[in-house]
């Protein structure tokens, strides 16, 4: 396959750039001798499209964010109704990311493993959450679990309550973070060779110890970066929460909702901060998760 | 691979117990029973509390209508726009090697890491009306913030990844060599796409195009930023849901929501079918183990 | 319709290593040649270069003298047929074949029955009539190999190029193909490249072989010269098997443990080399006679005769002896070795092979 050609290095003679040795292949985003026409086409077009939709508009919450300056990001980060906003929307993110880590291996085992009626389904359905409108989930979500809800009147016999309070911000963010864990596991879990599993019985281990010491550690990765993803997706999460929140700042304001409201008050600065502080918070989970997976590849031979 | 309980053979050593398995099928199946099943249901018990004849006259409002037309009407044009620039994406990122390749795969899925409030915060600060273009665009009475322009660029935004995502490992898995076949027989460049690399990847691109189609349409928090939620102008399907059941319009509202959630489940239906049925011709990460038992 | 084709000092580095360093070859019009070498020697890399699909970073190719690099893939008019054929999966057989006729600019294309009738000539040729309306998918391994080459064909190609034709196919299948492109070959005339890395199949088919390796030309000769007249110590234990022994040059003769072995004609070199010989070229003879001495370890079946394993000292691996089938000694037994035939490369200025 000519994708898996390695890139030019070219050794000698005149290359129509005018670039010659090593560095052409350092000229970013300028490709290889390949025949097939239209790469400053579609290179064009991408990035041209990446510009002004992604990158630039990007740029312009940092350029407003910047407005602010280092004090005043620090003043913002430490209002309290702000730290409020943000550690109730990155704990609740990560308790929700637990539970669908929890849930996400045992779904991905259940669906690869056994066979019953409706698995192709339950399978397919797995999807929802990434295809209802998170309005209709949140509407949903809220209706269930509202005092007088199908659930939330059960539930309030015994004294508890979900709706409107942080334990529904939770639920919501449980039920947008089902997909990630299960379609990460499940694809490794199906590539695990039948023999591993017969070597290990065979070595003398019992199915717990097998599933706990060899199939365990296989799909780890997978399910921590599902983790990551599910974590990441919940702390932008915004219209499934809303409706289920309540909204009581201080207790069940989540961040996305404090930009909006900035923006209703028109502090377009307080609402850029507040995006920029959100978007450090999220891109520093990704890093790390990437390079924890990084140090766990090493150690176990497979970076 | 299922073997039978009485057999004499030895036990699969894959084979969980009778006991564990059904209690983790149970266990599963309650869970995701709480969790989709019960909220889809709510949902059709709500819309059709009045009946059905209060269902469809909901549906009828004539601002429901409007937002009918004008979701529409954004995925209508957000689905081409992606479709092409999903498509050169994919063809620069899959068919040639150049330096830099993996920071252009990480700008193209950026999207999916940034919340969609600020997906729809950035379009106001660019063009609202204190935006940095604000005061130009107001003297020049060209409305962006508050108007389509601003709801079709968010949704572009939240959607911009869908279909390089499905396009790229597909193409690389399928390699230049059809394209370079194709070269040799002297098709040019233009021929050579629509007739060889366009109909290996069509199933693929639709699939992306279906996924792009169900956020494009129930996109909520960038759009709900952006539209400033005019009724009958800037009010969008799930943005008219939000409105209804503010306004203790339960059954209008959880109606919209049915409609809105009927057109999740085909999104979710054609999806598997796509898989099950054209598993060779989608992305590696889709195919649907075939191996099983 | 053949041209020829010169290849001179052509080179082409990848960023990890480099494919082929100056390689020059001249091909006849109407010539069959078999690019053979171990996988990364750069024998595709050659191939895609003529064909167009990489550029040279060094060196010219051309066809009948006139310069590839000023002609479009279209105008280079080549045939080539991949590794894995690359058959278009949405196109029937005859659309496939049809598709280097249909994309031709209006005023080049034929006709709709000129098509139809080069389609049903080339099914004839390939001998796949009457599956013109089959997929690729309902074809079978050395079906889908023809189509390929009938769709190469279709464009009246200039050279034909064949990236491992073989490769893909049932050891029977390859057979029965290999006997009959030799036939086609025979029939059309067109001057012919293919690259394989099994030399039974280069040697067989092909007028003339160039022996790859490590991004150069060992060797180009006829079949008969390649084998019997190895000019590189890779060539010769690449075609075929041979047995490594450390000898001693001097006056004209290989010297094993100071005893004469073999005489060589028009060397006059000296010193340590090694000396290459054929299992079939080791002649029994008694051990007090024979310069080399040893004893049977090992006897065993190899195709159509027996061989045995002679461990014999001063000898890192044991030396291997196709049997006459009337002679064969038993296991154990002492026994003198001569050598009919064998080639001797000085240490050192040839590459080794292992």
């Amino acid at each position: 396959m000519a994708s898996l050609h390695p890139a030019v290095l070219p050794h000698d003679g005149p290359k129509a750039s005018g670039l010659t040795g090593r560095w052409q292949a350092l000229v970013p985003f300028r490709p290889d001798s390949s025949v097939l026409p239209g790469f400053t086409l579609a290179m064009g077009l991408t990035l041209t499209a990446l510009s002004l939709i992604v990158l630039i508009p990007l740029t312009a919450l940092a350029l407003k964010a910047g407005d602010l300056g280092f004090s005043g990001l620090w003043a913002l980060l430490t209002t309290p109704r702000v730290l409020a906003a943000l550690k109730l929307s990155f704990a609740l993110s990560f308790a929700a990311a637990l539970v669908n880590l929890l849930f996400g291996v045992l779904i991905a085992w259940v669906l690869v493993r056994y066979d019953f009626i409706g698995r192709k389904w339950v399978d397919a359905a797995i999807d929802l959450p990434f295809a209802l409108p998170t309005a209709v989930a949140g509407i949903a979500l809220s209706a269930l679990y509202a005092p007088n809800g199908w659930i939330g009147a059960v539930l309030a016999r015994y004294g508890i309550k979900i709706g409107y309070t942080p334990t529904g911000i939770w639920v919501a963010l449980v039920f947008i973070g089902i997909p990630f864990v299960v379609r990460m596991v499940q694809p490794v879990l199906q590539e695990i060779e039948s023999e591993i599993e017969e070597a290990a019985a065979l070595l003398g281990a019992s199915r717990f110890q097998t599933a706990m010491r060899v199939l365990l550690p296989a799909i780890a990765p997978a399910a921590f970066t599902g983790f990551t993803l599910a974590f990441a997706r919940a702390v932008g999460e915004y219209g499934s929460v809303i409706f289920i929140a309540g909204n009581v700042p201080m207790v069940s304001e989540i961040a996305p909702l404090l930009i909006v409201i900035k923006l209703e008050q028109y502090d377009y600065s307080g609402a850029a901060g507040v995006g920029l502080l959100m978007l450090a918070g999220s891109f520093a989970i990704i890093l790390l998760a990437n390079a924890g997976l990084a140090l766990w590849g090493r150690r176990h031979g497979h970076a | 691979m299922a073997m039978h309980e009485a057999s004499p053979l030895p036990k699969d050593q894959r084979q969980d117990s009778p006991l564990v398995r059904r209690l983790l099928i149970a266990v599963v199946l309650a869970f995701l029973a709480l969790f989709l099943l019960a909220p889809l249901l709510v949902i059709v018990v709500e819309a059709l509390a009045r009946g059905a004849d209060a269902f469809w006259l909901a549906l009828q409002d004539a601002d429901v209508l409007a937002s009918i037309r004008l979701t529409l009407l954004v995925a209508a044009i957000v689905l081409p726009i992606n479709a092409v620039i999903g498509i050169a994406a994919a063809w620069a990122v899959a068919k040639y090697r150049f330096f830099g390749k993996s920071l252009l795969l990480t700008l193209i899925d950026l999207p999916f890491s940034v919340s969609p409030v600020i997906a729809g915060l950035i379009y106001v600060l660019l063009f609202g009306a204190q935006g940095m273009f604000g005061g130009w665009l107001q003297g020049h009475q060209i409305s962006i913030v508050f108007a389509l322009p601003a709801i079709v660029l968010a949704t572009l935004f939240v959607t911009f990844p869908f279909v390089a995502r499905e396009l790229i490992p597909h193409m690389q898995a399928l390699g230049n060599v059809d394209e370079e076949a194709a070269l040799t027989l002297g098709a040019t460049g233009w021929q050579t796409f629509v007739r060889v690399t366009l109909p290996n990847i069509k199933w693929s691109l639709l699939y992306g195009l279906l996924l792009c189609n169900a956020r494009a349409m129930g996109e909520f928090g960038a759009v709900a930023v952006v539209s400033g939620k005019i009724r009958g102008l800037t009010t969008t399907m799930p943005l008219a849901v939000e409105i209804l059941y503010n306004e203790y319009m339960s059954v209008a509202a959880f109606s919209v929501a049915a409609v809105l959630a009927t057109l999740a489940l085909v999104t979710l239906v054609v999806k598997s079918v796509l898989e099950w049925r054209y598993a060779d011709d989608l992305a590696a990460n889709h195919r649907p183990d075939r191996t099983r038992a | 319709m053949s041209v020829a084709v010169q290849i001179d000092r052509v080179s082409k580095g990848f960023s990890t290593y480099p494919a082929l360093k100056g390689v020059s070859l001249s091909i006849e019009p109407g010539e069959l040649v078999a690019l053979l070498g171990p996988s990364g020697s750069g024998k595709t890399t050659l191939l895609r270069l003529i064909a167009g699909l990489e550029q040279a970073d060094g060196g010219a190719i051309t066809f009948n003298g006139i310069d590839t690099r000023r002609l479009s893939l279209r105008e280079r008019r080549i045939g080539f047929v991949f590794q894995n054929y690359a058959l278009f999966k949405h196109m029937t057989v005859a659309e496939n074949i049809a598709f280097g006729l249909s994309v031709r600019p209006r005023s080049q294309r034929p006709d709709r029955q000129a098509i139809q009738k080069r389609i049903d000539d080339l099914l004839d040729l390939v001998q796949l009539g009457g599956l013109q309306q089959r997929f690729p998918a309902q074809l079978s391994g050395g079906q889908r190999q023809r189509v390929a080459l009938a769709r190469a064909l279709a464009i009246e190609p200039q050279v034909l190029l064949l990236d491992e034709p073989f490769g893909a196919l049932d050891a029977q299948v390859r057979k029965d193909l290999r006997q009959w492109l030799r036939d086609l070959h025979r029939r059309t005339g067109h001057t012919t490249l293919f690259v394989t890395h099994d030399q039974e199949e280069a040697l067989e088919l092909a007028d003339r072989v160039a022996i790859l390796n490590q991004g150069l030309i060992e060797q180009v000769g006829t079949p008969d010269q390649v084998y019997d007249h190895p000019a590189t110590a890779f060539v010769c234990g690449f075609l075929g098997e041979a047995n490594r022994i450390p000898v001693e040059i001097k006056n004209g003769q290989a010297l094993f443990r100071n005893r004469p072995l073999l005489s060589l004609k028009g060397t006059n070199a000296t010193g340590g080399a090694e000396l290459f010989v054929r299992p079939q070229h080791l002649k029994i003879d008694s051990p007090e006679l024979a310069a080399l001495a040893g004893d049977v370890t090992l006897i065993r079946r190899h195709g159509a005769v027996r061989r045995a394993e002679v461990e014999v000292q001063g000898v890192d691996r044991p030396l291997e002896v196709d049997l006459a089938s009337a002679v064969a000694p038993d296991l154990g037994e002492r026994i003198g070795l001569r050598v009919g035939q064998g080639h001797v490369f000085a240490g050192g200025l040839t590459p080794s092979f292992n």
